[in-house]
């Protein structure tokens, strides 16, 4: 298996309030990675250290070798556009609001120099109708679909150039459960048909056990537990991990 | 004769330097907007404060400068910037886009191809061809940095998805020597075809936004497209009523209360020469 992206000793501190405290992490090829932890557990500050848009006090990140913090501006933008994947949170963020469905998911084609509009259209519809939107909705605004609609958008246009790896912040936060539900299955097929790598953070146990093949538990900037999904989730070693699957409630 | 207390083309020489100074950046940087302290003008922003900036520092005793605006030299944009020039600098005007040695414009670029002795100016009210698209200029800049230009595309996209072509008639971005997004300022897209390979250094100026870029003599300029769908120059099916062209870029004219329009040249140079030239050959 070739090790994807690595980090070491990350460090980070916001003031006082240690965000990072000596993070260590790696994804191999293929694999999806969740990390679990409570709100303000440094899960989203690591996720952006990883991906680069934010640099550490210390320590070192390197994809298939190559140091993303040493990384011009160019490269980090040429690998996130050819390599990488980001979904956020929030669709809003992800996608450009102004612009139709198909223009949304044409955007990284474009950028990576697609110039035939009919080639370019019937990947996005292609596009849409995996990620479960008709596509006769694909010269409308995003701002007129439902929330779920605007994630799953966010999806297609990030995974149509066929990224490496993807990044996933809270990808089903604020939709409603059996959206929820619908989403993540979408993501699990995707997942495997284009066998791609995932670093998802989650703060929903449910959702990293269906997605993820190991999970990191943070707690205040540490990894305070990791290992195989059903390894922590059935037999939790740390109190706080045991605490954190013992309050999830069960339907 | 030039007005007594101004200096030669109505700038202080500094003023004149610091422009050639980001002049000739630009024109080392095909396509680059190059910042400039761009000066208060005794006319309105809008107006070509900008494309005035750049005449009055590349002028000399010698030239004989053209100013037209929208193809014509007899509105008041182009009378008053070519008297302006008259009375600061006290060099000839002319109105023959042959005769000049520099030409300033607004909105077209001349019919007459131009020549190595002659340099195009262009008042430009925007210069940043991602306006609109990215409202960040901190982020703009990055963008033409990392030569990252998708966003045009997606637009260029949009166009083609919801009228079926590309609505852009003007204003139409291009590429410079495969490098730089340019604003070619607001030319129809039938003229672009001109900017590629021409013969004159074209210089671009906008006052209130404070950039100047240029095109140097025989720098490949290609308009944006996609493959399915190529660019077209647009211009009105019809011949000049006056002289009867079909090929130079037409005006629609309402001429009276009834509905009644007339096509004519926007060039009225080339118009004028056209209808003086059957009557010389006759003579």
């Amino acid at each position: 298996m070739t090790l994807l992206l690595e980090a070491k000793g990350l460090d980070l501190k916001f003031g006082a309030i240690a965000a990072l405290d000596n993070v260590e992490l790696d994804v191999t090829a293929g694999e999806v990675v969740a990390i679990v932890g409570e709100s303000g557990s440094g899960k989203t500050t690591l996720l952006r250290v990883l991906a680069g848009q934010m640099a550490p006090d210390a320590g070192a990140v390197h994809y298939l070798g190559r140091d993303v913090l040493g990384m011009t501006e160019a490269e980090r933008r040429r690998l996130m556009r050819m390599d990488w994947g980001f979904v956020h949170q929030n669709p809003r963020d992800g996608l450009r609001m102004g612009v139709s469905a198909g223009g949304n998911v044409g955007e990284r084609l474009m950028a990576l120099g697609a110039r035939h509009y009919g080639n370019i259209r019937d990947e996005a519809k292609a596009w849409l109708q995996r990620v479960e939107i008709d596509a006769g909705r694909i010269d409308d605004l995003p701002r007129h679909f439902s929330g779920g609609m605007q994630q799953r958008l966010q999806i297609a246009r990030t995974l149509v150039t066929r990224p490496k790896l993807v990044f996933m912040d809270e990808p089903t936060g604020g939709l409603d459960v059996s959206v929820q539900a619908r989403l993540l299955d979408l993501i699990r097929a995707l997942v495997r048909e284009l066998g791609l790598s995932v670093l998802i953070v989650t703060h929903d146990i449910a959702a990293a056990r269906l997605l993820a093949d190991r999970i990191l538990v943070m707690r205040r900037g540490q990894v305070v537990e990791q290992g195989l999904t059903d390894r922590v989730l059935d037999d939790p070693q740390h109190p706080y991990t045991q605490l954190l699957v013992s309050s999830v409630l069960a339907a | 004769m030039t007005e007594a207390g101004y200096n030669f083309a109505y700038l202080d020489e500094a003023t004149k330097r610091m422009i050639r100074r980001a002049i000739l950046k630009a024109v080392a940087i095909p396509g680059h907007q190059i910042p400039f302290g761009a000066r208060e003008m005794p006319l309105p922003y809008g107006w070509g404060t900008g494309g005035i900036q750049v005449t009055a520092s590349i002028l000399g005793p010698q030239d004989v400068l053209k100013v037209i605006d929208q193809g014509a030299d007899d509105t008041t944009n182009a009378v008053s910037i070519r008297r302006f020039f008259t009375r600061v600098a006290g060099i000839a005007t002319t109105e023959v886009t042959g005769d000049a040695s520099i030409i300033q414009t607004r909105h077209r670029i001349p019919e007459k191809p131009l020549t190595e002795n002659q340099i195009l100016v262009y008042q430009v009210p925007q210069p940043e061809p991602l306006f609109r698209l990215e409202p960040h200029r901190a982020e703009t800049r990055r963008l033409h940095a990392l030569a990252d230009y998708g966003l045009m595309h997606v637009r260029l996209y949009e166009d083609i998805a919801r009228l079926g072509h590309i609505a852009k008639a003007y204003d139409y971005p291009v590429m410079v020597n495969e490098r730089y997004l340019m604003s070619p300022s607001p030319i129809p897209a039938f003229d672009n075809p001109k900017m590629h390979q021409m013969a004159a250094l074209q210089l671009f100026g906008a006052g209130r936004e404070k950039r100047i870029y240029a095109v140097p003599p025989y720098t490949p300029v290609r308009s944006l497209d996609f493959e399915d769908h190529p660019f077209r120059p647009i211009r009105a099916p019809h011949a000049c009523a006056i002289c009867g062209s079909t090929t130079s870029y037409l005006d629609e004219l309402v001429t009276d209360d009834a509905g009644g329009r007339a096509f004519i040249c926007s060039d009225t140079d080339y118009c004028q020469e056209r209808q003086q030239a059957p009557k010389a050959a006759a003579e």
